[in-house]
């Protein structure tokens, strides 16, 4: 194959992080954040994953295509969430500033 | 270069034997395992158009029965319940089973391939499993309708599908999740044979435009239908286990069923659509003899189409209780999603002008495409907004406008299609006269069936009721007399099809001389690899590439076939 | 090109050489993974509606979730996909034990987490928390919104876990395949492209563990 071929101890360092960024996320849910608990969860998902899509799915040695298609994946999801939740969320907005009875 | 030019056999039924020394890919192999287990895509186009043939005349044949409930203001034919099942099944059938596949099954298949200039789409057996999975579900659809129906509206509406119905609304929650792989896997198989199997030389921009409207409707099914999926599925959990997720007494939410319901219905729409305005691409070049006009224009307007219509789905929701910001984000977004179509009509009536105008059967369904298309994409807008949407939303106007864009728009794309390269696909003319009359009688029966529609529907006439007032009588008989000489349009080109498989004119290379790998290089029909063997396909020359002087010869022959 | 007699073991006939064929299998598979990255993310859609819709129930029914039993699946998951990645590596270097072993360790990771689940999931029975007519979070009281979280957590988990059982019965296909020596350093297609899915899979749990587990973590209550 053409792929690049990626060295044993490069997997085992993203190993290494990636259970270390699973004990954080264990340790920083355990503490109340308040409202930061999510973002701080999310974001340390989304690093995981990141890690995983760059070097175990070998998105960092392959062609612009396939780093293409992985981001829009993404986006065409974050589409869905964040214009299904507009709907949600400012449903008691509108009904407070503008139907008032 | 000039392409070889097969001497035509004998115009008789029987071919003279020396005319058969040329393997198609319809007489490669016989027997019914050699279509049934094939993996040539022609063959598998085939198999797509006769299965999408099926249930057009069964979906249509449930519009006859709704039409012929609404020639009287009473609710006489029906009741109330089997009303519902039909304009259910109505929608399902021709949405799911015809619109969604039609062309990208049937000419995408069979074209995809050749217009690259390759042997096979990427995943062959891929794509032969698209249509079994096709099958599968159009049986157990089937199996719906016959052991009772579904009564929900082909939008499934919780809480009523989820809650209340008392038809087989799970059947058809598995019926449709199974048909929408093969819609995902016929998207997958496009997009990656696009990128990867285009001929030496092809650059995306000397793709045809068919090309460029697949590859943006592939996109839309493979980033839209897996929420369908999900969103079926979830349907039929509530049904079952009544998990709550839709239902208001257990906390649910019916408009999250509407917002996932439609992240994927309304691209959907383009789906249906964007083939189409690729057929009329190839034709309007064709039959103006010229070069299309604002090719780039047209390509990256279907990308356009493609992602935009992604952010516009709340369009349908405007009175269904989601919040007005929403809303006014919906609506001013579905407003921008026009442009790009308006930009390919402007695009097609530039190619047009000065070009050297035929009318041809083909021809007659691009015209008219580019009128009706209009008329419905315009009164989208008008839906598009809030306050007008609020007097018309579940009216008539509604289902004037689909049918204009659905109908007036992508079934005369689909039929211009058919008659544009049938002779491609199985080396017969068509009755030409009887295909331009054809086209007309479908133009004027959809216009006298779907015009008065619109005016019901602005009337206060609501959709889905089997029953109206007095008033909208004389509207709704003229809309049934259209219904009917639509259906016989449409039967009357299906059978002139049909004869034209054994007693059509046999068909030269390119009839039309037009240009594209599909007529230049590809045999009528081709062979099962697509060109002749041992041929290298190295593509030098731009899409569309008429010159003024064959516009003229062209003109000067009278076109003879 | 009906001459065969040059073209490489293993090239299809409509390709025009391996590295196309290569490039082309791959690409299928992102696009495949792009699709189930929407069918995830419908779920992940509702998840997210209904949190923001009831965040003390959600919170409230997710304490009810073992973080630890969570927390070992995941770390169990991501071994996984260190030794598929590792299987990949051996498939590149032409290691035909190293395939077998990988693929093995891999299987092995994956039914620990199924165990693992197993076990949750007669919890939850036993609880009467699985959705529909006899849910009771609280004894005795039916139905209310952490049904909501649980139904979803229930439609999550299940398909992930779905999906990891095909994965693992494609597993031990590869692992005949692989003792037949199909899978050479230079056409091993299906190690590099399955590879993908698992880690896809991976990835789902990667998000699905935070969201299930750790909303109602710093309460304190298990």
């Amino acid at each position: 194959m053409s792929e690049h071929s990626v060295s044993p101890k490069i997997y085992f360092a993203i190993f290494i992080a990636l259970c270390v960024l699973t004990g954080l996320t264990v340790w920083t849910a355990k503490h109340d954040y308040g409202a930061f608990n999510t973002p701080i969860a999310l974001s340390i998902a989304g690093l995981k994953a990141a890690l995983v899509i760059l070097w175990f799915m070998h998105v960092k040695y392959s062609s612009k295509l396939t780093q293409l298609f992985a981001f829009a994946g993404f986006f065409w999801l974050a589409i869905l969430l964040v214009f299904t939740l507009q709907d949600f969320e400012t449903r008691d907005m509108m009904n407070y500033y503008f139907f008032k009875p | 270069m000039k392409s070889t030019v097969l001497t035509p056999p004998a115009p008789t039924p029987h071919l003279a034997p020396e005319a058969k020394e040329r393997t198609t890919y319809l007489t490669a192999d016989y027997g019914w395992k050699s279509w049934l287990f094939t993996v040539d895509h022609k063959r598998i186009a085939v198999l797509y158009l006769i299965s999408i043939m099926t249930f057009f005349l069964i979906g249509g044949a449930f519009a006859l029965l709704m039409r012929a409930e609404l020639l009287t203001p009473k609710g006489d034919l029906f009741e109330a319940e089997t009303y519902n099942k039909l304009f259910t099944m109505h929608g399902v059938v021709m949405i799911f089973f015809f619109l969604v596949p039609s062309i990208p099954a049937v000419l995408g298949n069979f074209l995809v391939p050749i217009m690259i200039g390759t042997k096979d789409l990427a995943f062959p057996k891929i794509n032969l499993l698209s249509w079994y999975i096709y099958v599968v579900g159009g049986a157990a659809t089937l199996f719906v309708a016959i052991t009772g129906g579904v009564d929900t509206g082909w939008t499934f509406y919780a809480p009523y599908s989820s809650t209340y119905a008392n038809t087989n609304v799970a059947g058809t929650a598995i019926a449709v999740f199974i048909t929408g792989f093969s819609s995902i896997l016929t998207g997958l198989n496009f997009i990656v044979t696009i990128h990867k199997m285009r001929a030496p030389g092809m650059t995306w921009f000397k793709m045809p435009l068919f090309l460029w409207a697949q590859y943006a409707t592939s996109l839309i099914m493979i980033l839209g239908t897996p929420v369908l999926a999900i969103t079926v599925l979830l349907l039929g959990l509530e049904r079952l286990f009544h998990i709550g997720v839709f239902d208001p007494a257990l906390g649910g939410d019916p408009v999250l069923f509407q917002h996932l319901f439609w992240f994927y219905s309304h691209p959907a729409v383009y789906i249906m659509i964007l083939p189409g305005m690729g057929v009329i691409s190839e034709i309007v070049a064709c039959f103006a003899k010229k070069r299309i006009f604002g090719y780039h224009f047209i390509a990256f307007s279907s990308l356009a189409i493609a992602i935009f219509g992604f952010l516009v789905w709340g369009h349908h929701m405007f009175v269904s209780g989601q919040s007005a910001y929403a809303g006014m984000v919906f609506s001013f977004l579905t407003m921008l999603v026009a442009i790009p179509s308006a930009v390919k009509v402007f695009n097609w009536i530039a190619t047009l002008y000065k070009g050297q105008v035929s009318l041809e059967t083909p021809m007659l369904y691009a015209l008219g495409f580019i009128g009706l298309f209009t008329i419905g994409g315009v009164t989208g807008l008008f839906l598009a907004v809030m306050g007008l949407d609020r007097h018309v939303h579940d009216t008539y106007f509604v289902v004037a406008h689909f049918h204009y864009v659905m109908v007036g728009g992508m079934v005369m794309a689909f039929m211009g299609g058919m008659h544009f390269w049938w002779s491609k696909m199985f080396g017969r003319m068509y009755p030409e006269a009887m295909g331009q009359f054809a086209a007309v009688v479908i133009f004027v029966g959809f216009n006298f069936t779907f015009f008065p529609q619109f005016l019901l529907g602005y009337m206060g006439m609501p959709r889905r009721y089997h029953q109206y007032n007095e008033e909208f009588v004389i509207l709704n008989v003229l809309s049934t007399a259209g219904a009917t000489i639509l259906g016989g349009g449409f039967l009357m080109s299906i059978c002139y099809f049909i004869w034209s498989l054994k007693w059509g004119k046999p068909a030269t290379q390119n009839p039309w001389e037009a240009k594209g790998l599909e007529w230049e290089k590809a045999p009528t029909p081709p062979p099962t690899f697509n060109f002749p063997d041992g041929e290298r396909i190295v593509v030098t020359e731009d899409a569309y590439a008429y010159t003024e002087e064959e516009a003229h010869d062209h003109v000067a022959a009278g076109v003879k076939k | 090109m009906s001459d065969h007699a040059h073209t490489a073991p293993g090239l299809a006939h409509h390709f025009d050489d391996l590295e196309q064929q290569h490039e082309t299998g791959t690409l299928g598979m992102w696009a495949f993974l792009v699709t189930e990255v929407l069918f995830f993310g419908g779920m992940f859609g509702a998840y997210a509606v209904y949190r923001s819709s009831y965040p003390e129930a959600f919170m409230r029914a997710s304490s009810h979730l073992n973080v630890d039993l969570g927390g070992i699946n995941t770390i169990v998951l991501i071994c996984s996909s260190l030794t598929m990645a590792l299987t990949v590596y051996a498939a590149q270097k032409g290691s035909k034990n190293g395939i077998i072993l990988g693929l093995l360790s891999t299987l092995f990771f994956g039914a620990v987490f199924l165990g693992v689940k197993v076990v949750e999931y007669h919890d939850k029975w036993v609880h009467h928390l699985i959705p529909g007519p006899n849910f009771q979070f609280t004894e005795g009281v039916y139905g209310g919104p952490e049904q909501l979280y649980f139904a979803l957590y229930f439609a999550m988990t299940g398909m992930h876990a779905f999906h990891m059982i095909i994965g693992m019965v494609i597993m031990v296909w590869m692992i005949f395949k692989a003792r037949r020596g199909d899978f050479t350093p230079g056409h091993h297609p299906l190690v590099e492209n399955f590879g993908l899915y698992w880690h896809f899979v991976d990835i789902v749990w990667i998000f699905l563990f935070p969201l299930l587990y750790l909303i109602g973590a710093h309460e304190g209550a298990h």
